[in-house]
């Protein structure tokens, strides 16, 4: 399936990308995760195990055991720091 | 528009957003507002300026999601939140969040409690020139926590290890 995949702030900066469509058979956003970092660097750097990152499905925070839908906007993002 | 989110670069203006907030609501006794200022100061070092980088869209539904959980929580009468992105110098103001209601102590409560869910779900992210350059501004535990005393488990913040 075709997902857009968008990037900000420090994760944005280190692949060089606000956003990008990838093709994947990744069933949830970990294993989506995971086929990134598999590219190598910039992504395994940027998105690599362990690190504080938060996850939205179509613009709606959830976690990496979300189930991915063909066509969706996914998004990687650090930790938030508004206000 | 007695609920209105909006995300900008341009400065705003207390007193006008206050006014439009309690035009003809003859039901108003009260209103509480935050406004949140950049510090010249953190983490111990001098900042010289702020970039406010946010998720166009995501960043606007989540911060009417939390008026609406606002709404079911406290008897408020109208919530006006303004965030400022882009690039900020010390001194100039970043977000405002005002709240309506009939009496002073649900909008008090209100006001804090969006402030509080701002700070720890709305995709909003920091990045500080300092003497030593450019980095981006850490997530805070404190913040997590001040969500947690509304009964939210935000865990925003990465865990300290």
């Amino acid at each position: 399936m075709r997902v857009t995949i968008r990037y900000f702030a420090a994760i944005r900066e280190h692949i060089g990308l606000s956003a990008e469509e990838v093709q994947t058979t990744a069933a949830d956003l970990n294993a989506l995760r995971s086929e990134l970092i598999a590219r190598g660097d910039p992504y395994a750097v940027a998105l690599e195990d362990g690190k504080a990152i938060r996850m939205a499905l179509n613009q709606q925070v959830c976690d990496g055991n979300t189930r991915l839908l063909a066509d969706a906007e996914v998004a990687f993002f650090p930790p938030v720091t508004g206000g | 528009m007695h609920f209105s989110v909006q995300i900008q670069t341009q400065d705003f203006d207390l007193s006008h957003e206050i006014g439009v907030l309690r035009q003809n609501q003859t039901g108003v006794g009260a209103v509480c507002s935050f406004v949140g200022t950049v510090r010249d100061r953190n983490e111990g070092d001098h900042v010289a300026s702020l970039e406010l980088e946010h998720y166009p869209g995501m960043t606007e539904k989540s911060i009417e999601r939390m008026i609406t959980e606002a709404q079911s929580r406290f008897d408020i009468l109208g919530a006006r939140v303004i965030h400022r992105v882009g690039l900020l110098k010390p001194l100039d103001q970043i977000v405002l969040v005002a709240v309506t209601s009939p009496h002073r102590g649900e909008s008090f409560k209100a006001c804090e409690f969006l402030m509080d869910y701002l700070k720890t779900q709305a995709p909003f992210w920091k990045k500080e020139a300092t003497p030593q350059g450019h980095r981006w501004v850490d997530a805070r535990v404190s913040d997590d926590k001040a969500l947690a005393r509304w009964g939210i488990q935000a865990q925003n913040a990465p865990a300290q290890g």
